[in-house]
């Protein structure tokens, strides 16, 4: 057979640590394939390896055949591999094109001949239908945009093998479709691409073959239109995984949180617009209700003037029957609020500070803590404690480990730890699955469910579509700050949920 | 995309060593450095000289000592003054401002009040304390209100402490000592009391200021590491908008950190100007040198009040040591360029210290994970095998989530 690239039997270790045990992987000309597997399985170790910035104990590697040794980046470039990296290296204040032919400038005698690298780059983008205007800068594009640089710097470079490091992970669901069609020209142009990622999803979407990886082993390769998510998913993770959510029928109780007529309007000089306009809305004890939308439509925003985190320009908040409009946030941190942020590393935790000390972030003055001014340090490092085993919190050094040294799934167990441990009336959860492997994701959601058969109201924002559709007793559409949908979840499709997120259709908002 | 080349496993346990072996490292090559410097200089009396260096404090017992313990006291004031600044996320650079008005505040509190007998001191001390944290409430409010950068403001407040206080020292005769161009001696009152130190260190100038230094090292410490208070502080310096969501008032802890990091400032100019050693504010256009010696005793001492005060007490013997070095025709000013160096070289150990914590870290993350305490609880997800994966050399860093913060936060220390 053809293959492009053979990783035949690579083994690396690591003290105490087998990262990649006789792994195989091989990769034919002109296919996308997909490499799957959770966090920590040994995928960015396998593609360090095919960079050359490890060198494997035993195992070999051909491109095209024959047998090469890859001692760096460099050499991986110079056999035809590029790479997108999940965090995009852009210089922030170059231009598009500056940036893709960073590195490879044409020059004549130590001056830079920009002309042909821009016919080229031209060129490529017609070519490979990659729109992108050559001189805008990169911190005024989107992020898909950002890229759809990426690739064309590969392509600049003339890579052959072309590979995606969880590339979706960023983007927004019509970027991601857009991606797609941009990987199914890449590969019908003669490129071949490895695609990696744990969104079962896209790999049904786009991929040909897929290799699963599982913890540092190599578990099989299988035909994606042959194989349903259910196996992938077991082969991944190595037990059945429940995609639907169990859940009883919700039995809504009094309202627990109450928005009447909320606005925001936007912050910046001389924009005058309303990111949340006038939204309505209520939840009750016991039910689930899910704020659905693109990215950007005011979800945010939202969010952040019921929390307090953000000031709201005109409307009413009530809490448990209280108006909490101009209350504090520590006022409504303590009156039944707990809040799982969107950005879990800007809000959620103080990330040079300890798991025992990040758990109780807005509990450490209560009296249960803190006695005349002094942290009760062993009442802190039992509740750390109890919080680590009940949800499975892994970590170097247990309570006293430092957040910024953990990983990311762990450091939203910690948040979502501290948030359900604080027994809320009502839970705020923004994006709370973000970046997860499957594992963790079903873990959350069964947390999230849990608190609304304990009698919590739950209010989550998702720009995912299934969780969305999996969780939710009710669905509220947002679509340029205004609520257009109040649905339920048995009677509407994705499709339909679709429509309503791309605001061509609106409903009727109770 | 960086390679870890070394595979000998280190122990977590490790990492809280390295600030120590950090510190002493720099010491050493600082002190390396000038024993090159002094044999340049004159290769026949070098090594005499260094070794006054090393020992001249001691050389003369006692004495020596107190004179160690009445330098180190402003700057283990100042030095933590920029430390506590430090470990709540500011850039104090405004201690020599600050210094500069609790001296002024303690003077004229020790010239005009004399009336008020015993306490004399403690009013004149508390003056001191209270006008190094007016001076630095200011830049605090100007960041916590309106986001100034503290770095600039502080600049902005040394100078105008500096003119000011001159300005009003001359233009008040009771203050002005015209002959000498300086500050007028305080009245005997305010003098800060021996505290019986002078029985042990006959004739140094050593007083009761250290002993209250040694109290603000041992307050500084309980804040930090002990209160609710201390927690607030550190968490709004460390992130600020995680303290706001936590619903802490990330404002106020900001003006609070500046106001006691001014208030343990200002409390040095205090201790120094009512030490009745013959100190008094000169008066010359230069902004306080004890503000600066606070920054490098701060970073020699790691921002810990316990390494502060050695670092301040280091400082201050090889000052004394120095001042020996006339007697090898060695100019003082050799002394000055060893902290300087020792200082470069604490900062370079910083780089240092923090990438080994990193790895560290890194490596305990890898290598601990099956001794973590929870193996079989309810619905673990993942086996209990070792899951997480070495991080040290990826390609790019895929993290496990997509936060582009967490790179660039975890670059920047």
């Amino acid at each position: 057979m053809d293959y492009i690239i053979e990783m035949l039997g690579i083994t690396k270790e690591f003290p105490g640590i087998k990262a990649n045990d006789n792994i195989t992987l091989q990769l034919k000309k002109g296919e996308i394939h997909a490499l799957l597997g959770e966090n920590g399985a040994g995928k960015s170790t396998l593609m360090s390896v095919l960079f050359g910035l490890y060198q494997p104990e035993k195992g070999t590697i051909k491109v095209k055949g024959k047998e090469v040794k890859i001692n760096g980046p460099m050499d991986a470039n110079a056999l035809g591999i590029g790479m997108v990296h999940q965090h995009f290296k852009l210089v922030h204040n170059f231009t598009v094109l500056q940036n893709i032919i960073l590195g490879v400038e044409t020059v004549s005698s130590g001056f830079l001949k920009m002309d042909e690298a821009r016919k080229k780059v031209i060129e490529l983008s017609k070519r490979y239908n990659l729109a992108v205007d050559p001189d805008a800068y990169i911190s005024d594009i989107t992020v898909g945009m950002q890229q759809r640089v990426e690739i064309l710097k590969m392509l600049y470079r003339e890579n052959e093998i072309l590979i995606f490091d969880e590339p979706t992970a960023v983007l927004t669901p019509q970027e991601i479709d857009e991606l797609m069609n941009i990987m199914r020209g890449l590969v019908k142009e003669g490129k071949s691409i490895l695609f990696i990622t744990h969104k079962l999803n896209e790999i049904k979407a786009v991929a040909n073959r897929c290799s699963v990886l599982r913890r540092g082993r190599y578990i099989g390769t299988v035909d994606v239109k042959d194989t349903d998510k259910e196996t992938m998913s077991e082969m991944m993770v190595g037990r059945k995984v429940n995609f639907g959510v169990d859940k009883a029928e919700a039995e809504p109780k009094e309202v627990v949180l109450d928005v009447k007529d909320l606005c925001v309007v936007a912050k910046a000089q001389g924009n005058t617009k309303k990111i949340v306009n006038d939204v309505n809305f209520s939840v009750r004890k016991g039910e689930i209700v899910s704020i659905a939308g693109i990215d950007g439509n005011g979800q945010s925003e939202l969010i952040q003037a019921i929390t307090g985190l953000m000031k709201l320009d005109s409307g009413r908040v009530t809490l448990r029957g209280e108006d909490v409009t101009k209350k504090s946030i520590r006022y409504k941190n303590t009156h039944g609020l707990s809040h799982i942020p969107e950005d879990r590393h800007k809000h959620g935790l103080v990330l040079d500070y300890s798991i025992e000390e990040n758990m109780v972030l807005q509990e450490y003055f209560t009296p249960r803590y803190q006695k005349s001014g002094f942290l009760l340090k062993d009442a802190i490092r039992e509740n750390a404690l109890k919080l680590i085993e009940k949800f499975d919190v892994r970590s170097g050094q247990g309570p006293i480990t430092k957040t910024r040294s953990m990983s990311g799934g762990n450091q939203q167990k910690v948040i979502i730890a501290r948030e359900i441990a604080r027994d809320p009336d009502l839970l705020i959860a923004v994006q709370p699955t973000r970046g997860l492997d499957v594992g963790a994701i079903e873990f959350i959601h069964k947390q999230l469910v849990a608190e609304r058969d304990k009698g919590s109201g739950v209010l989550l924002v998702s720009f995912e579509l299934d969780e969305v559709m999996n969780l939710s007793d009710r669905i509220l559409v947002m679509y340029e700050g205004e609520i257009v949908a109040d649905l339920d979840p048995k009677e509407v499709t994705v499709q339909e949920l679709g429509l309503y997120m791309a605001g061509s259709k609106r409903g009727n908002v109770k | 995309m960086k390679k870890s080349n070394s595979k000998s496993p280190r122990k977590a346990g490790e990492g809280n060593n390295l600030g120590l072996v950090s510190s002493v490292f720099a010491v050493v090559l600082g002190l390396l450095v000038g024993l090159v410097i002094l044999l340049i200089c004159n290769p026949g009396q070098a090594f005499a000289g260094f070794g006054t260096i090393l020992t001249g404090a001691v050389s003369e017992g006692l004495y020596g000592i107190g004179m160690v313990f009445y330098y180190a006291t402003p700057i283990i004031c100042t030095g933590l003054a920029v430390g506590f600044a430090f470990k709540t996320g500011l850039f104090n650079i405004g201690a020599s401002g600050q210094f500069t008005m609790g001296g002024f505040a303690a003077i004229v509190v020790g010239i005009t009040l004399p009336q008020l007998g015993s306490v004399h001191w403690v009013v004149a001390l508390l003056a001191a304390v209270l006008a190094g944290a007016l001076w630095a409430v200011i830049p605090g409010l100007l960041k916590a209100f309106a986001n100034i950068n503290e770095v600039i403001a502080c600049i902005m407040m040394n100078y105008i402490g500096m003119y000011a206080v001159n300005w009003a020292i001359k233009d008040t005769p009771a203050l002005f000592n015209k002959t000498n161009n300086r500050s007028n001696a305080v009245a005997s009152t305010a003098n800060i009391p021996k505290f019986g130190l002078d029985k042990i260190f006959t004739d140094s100038a050593v007083n009761g200021g250290f002993i209250i230094a040694l109290l603000a090292v041992v307050v500084v410490y309980v804040i930090l590491t002990k209160t609710t208070f201390g927690y607030e502080l550190k968490a709004v310096g460390f992130n600020r908008d995680a303290s706001k969501y936590a619903g802490i008032n990330e404002k106020k802890s900001i003006t609070l950190s500046m106001a006691i990091s001014g208030a343990l400032a200002g409390l040095g100019g205090g201790l120094l100007y009512l030490a009745g050693s013959g100190k008094y504010i000169e008066i010359v256009d230069e902004i306080a040198a004890e503000g600066f010696d606070g920054i490098s005793v701060a970073l020699l001492g790691l921002s810990s009040p316990l390494g502060i005060l050695l670092a301040g007490l280091f400082i201050a013997y090889i000052r004394q040591g120095g001042f020996y070095l006339q007697l090898f025709e060695f100019s003082q000013e050799i002394i000055d360029i060893i902290v300087a160096v020792i200082i470069y070289f604490s900062a370079f150990s910083l780089i240092v210290r923090s990438y080994m914590m990193k790895r560290n870290a890194k490596k305990a993350e890898k290598l601990n994970i099956p001794e973590t305490p929870s193996p079989q609880i309810p619905a673990p997800l993942h086996q209990p095998i070792p899951d997480e994966e070495p991080k040290a050399g990826d390609v790019g860093d895929q993290t496990t989530d997509e936060d582009p913060q967490q790179k660039e936060e975890g670059g920047d220390e």
